[in-house]
């Protein structure tokens, strides 16, 4: 068993809705008690529908989102944190060392600064060199890593493609060496043929530097190429957590099946094979009572509607929060 | 019966720029039968959006088609010349009549301050001289017809008030209700989530039976296009690459570009081999490469001959039609 950089345990994060003059506030629950624990130099998979809250818990992870309940910790040898009380110079250290690679490669960059400029930025900010040269020196370094030339070092985003764009991201989240890396979907706003050349990058970054990845994503099958362990969540919970290979070889909560079998096959001849899942995510401001999934499963039974499954460990560190997962294997 | 509904020959798209002509659309060629489900693949900057937006004269006042390109629209009682089409009220027959066409953001698509039904109604009614009760009750149909709950009430609600899965479902009911021949479908389900895109793809190829038209369906998606279409064409850099039956592209795709976007692809059957991508970027259309588009990222490229010359389309199998030099070597090796 190896290392966890971080846990959590029982995280929640609340946000306010409504209220007002004498009108009480109510609250969404974006991310309701989630316990998960991401080993160091793993490659952690998210993935959900939109609404599901893994945005959100990726944010909480990086002090980012406001931690309403629970606790997340870091450790890595000798540092450690704790995310809920961190403040002052150690949420500065803390920054340095977990990152964010943002979805809109159009979105994140300033339009107004050279790429030199918004690598060499985190830098500057955390004072992380102490000369001109030495920034200069660093900047090229990681732009190399991520396959940048020092012509490109002079030119403006506007220059650049999608593919090349977020390389870009990806050196100025490199580029203060951090030891944890949230990529919330990454490669979405990308094409097909540039796609996979950015996912090659990120697997490399990780095999050399060891770096930790959370990779929250909605596609399936890059989830299944990229990840060492995947979360499944939905409406705020995680309802299935495993170790890459053994979730999409034997997919055991109903939702992640129906998901797994939603993507659509290459294959023209397998139309209309796929298991229909009727309706939609309910709204997080009003979740249904019981498991959170049964309005859209068809195996919920009076129980599902009564009493929330909890997360239980069917054997492999595979987890999942289903009360009929048993049943429903044979 | 007519037997193609739509033929597009030798279109052409340039736009004028600050920086001068660009080259959008060059020389594409096809046609769509009625009932028929083309596919249109290609990534963005690829040129498919301003194909199908040019069937509706949509483009940009600062569009030029070229004199050589020709679009005609064969209806039962006319063939009409998309081309010239030159007043709005010509036009309205291929812009929401014989022609309907669903977008990828259904929320930037509505007006945010006009109901749904007010919305449908006033289509309904600048295309036939209904009146407003009729209008009303033709939209609760489609409405119920596209699988939206308690349309009666839906009918009189806001965009804002739909999720993204049934914002893009009163979108198809909208589009549909004036009952067109060809639906445009431009990444209808990208916005989506893979639940909600299965169910609107079901959606969709119910409809097409139902209302016998024909839907260009316009996606970066491979697995949607193997799942929808019954042609597929494959747009690369403003060119038609490759065009056939869904299974001879997607299965035997013969252009390296089309290789390329099916190896690029992450199958959940093989999780072993690495992913591989098609080398290099797409050109910028300021600089379109000579000779064939795509030699600037071909690992199959032969040189020179691909660099200098455009290489012809060719006939490699009933149906299935290639833009690439290589294939005359296989053609000869066939014969």
């Amino acid at each position: 068993m190896s290392e966890v950089l971080i846990r959590s345990d029982d995280l929640s994060v609340y946000y306010p809705i409504g209220g007002g003059f004498l009108k009480p506030k109510s609250y969404v629950h974006a991310v309701d008690g989630i316990n998960v624990s991401i080993e160091k130099g793993s490659f952690f998979g998210l993935v959900g529908e939109s609404g599901s809250g893994k945005t959100t818990l990726g944010r909480a992870l990086l002090k980012a989102a406001p931690i309403s309940r629970g606790e997340v910790s870091y450790q890595d040898g000798e540092v450690s944190y704790d995310l809920g009380s961190l403040n002052g110079q150690d949420l500065k250290e803390y920054r340095k060392r977990a990152q964010l690679i943002f979805q809109d490669p159009y979105a994140a960059l300033s339009p107004r600064m050279t790429v030199r400029d918004i690598i060499a930025e985190p830098l500057e900010v955390m004072r992380l060199t102490s000369s001109r040269d030495e920034t200069d020196e660093k900047v090229r370094q990681i732009a190399a890593k991520c396959r940048l030339n020092l012509e490109h070092l002079r030119r403006f985003p506007h220059a650049f493609s999608g593919g090349q764009r977020q390389r870009i991201s990806i050196a100025r989240a490199l580029v203060s060496d951090p030891k944890f890396i949230v990529a919330d979907e990454s490669v979405a706003a990308l094409d097909v043929s540039i796609q996979a050349d950015v996912l090659n990058l990120l697997k490399s970054i990780q095999k050399e530097s060891g770096i930790t990845f959370m990779f929250i994503s909605h596609d399936l099958s890059v989830v299944a190429h990229v990840c060492d362990h995947v979360a499944v969540m939905y409406l705020g919970r995680l309802i299935e957590t495993a170790p890459s290979r053994q979730l999409f070889s034997m997919p055991k909560h109903p939702y992640t099946k129906a998901l797994l079998s939603a993507i659509p096959s290459l294959d023209p001849d397998e139309r209309g094979k796929a298991e229909k899942l009727e309706g939609e995510i309910p709204s997080p401001t009003n979740p249904p009572p019981g498991c959170k999934f049964q309005t859209r499963c068809r195996f919920a039974v009076d129980k599902c509607r009564r009493e929330e499954p909890r997360l239980e460990d069917s054997g492999g560190g595979h987890n999942v929060a289903c009360h009929r997962w048993q049943e429903l294997l044979a | 019966m007519i037997e193609t509904l739509i033929s597009v020959k030798d279109l052409t798209v340039r736009f004028k720029t600050d920086e001068g002509l660009i080259t959008a659309v060059d020389g594409v060629t096809f046609d769509v039968k009625p009932g028929e489900i083309l596919g249109l693949v290609g990534e963005s900057g690829s040129g498919k959006s301003v194909t199908a937006k040019s069937l509706m004269l949509l483009n940009a006042d600062n569009t030029v088609y070229d004199p050589k390109s020709s679009m005609k629209l064969n209806l039962h009682d006319q063939s009409i010349d998309i081309l010239s089409l030159k007043k709005p009220q010509d036009q309205m027959i291929i812009r929401g009549g014989a022609i309907s066409m669903i977008f990828q953001e259904p929320m930037a698509s509505f007006a945010p301050a006009i109901t749904i039904g007010d919305q449908m109604v006033e289509q309904l009614k600048l295309h036939s001289n209904m009146p407003d009760e009729k209008a009303k009750e033709i939209s609760i149909e489609m409405l119920e017809r596209v699988g939206i709950p308690e349309a009666g009430k839906r009918f009189n609600q806001y965009a804002f008030e739909f999720s993204g899965g049934m914002r893009q479902r009163a979108m198809i009911a909208m589009a549909l209700s004036t009952k067109p021949k060809l639906l445009i479908a431009d990444e209808p389900t990208t916005a989506l989530d893979v639940t909600i895109q299965a169910q609107v793809i079901e959606l969709m190829k119910e409809l097409v039976d139902e209302f016998h038209m024909a839907i260009i369906f316009i996606t970066h998606d491979l697995g949607v296009i193997a799942q929808t279409a019954d042609r597929v064409a494959v747009m690369y850099l403003g060119n038609l690459v490759e065009t056939g039956t869904v299974h001879q592209v997607i299965q035997q795709p013969a252009h390296p570009y089309t290789q390329g976007l099916i190896n690029a692809l992450p199958n959940l059957e093989d999780l072993d081999s690495p992913l591989t991508p098609v080398p290099g970027d797409i050109p910028s259309p300021l600089e379109r490469p000579t000779g064939c588009v795509f030699n600037t990222r071909c690992s199959l490229s032969l040189g020179e001959r691909c660099e200098a010359e455009v290489p012809h389309n060719f006939n490699v199998a009933p149906g299935h039609n290639v833009s690439c030099h290589l294939m005359e070597q296989r053609m000869a090796a066939n014969e």
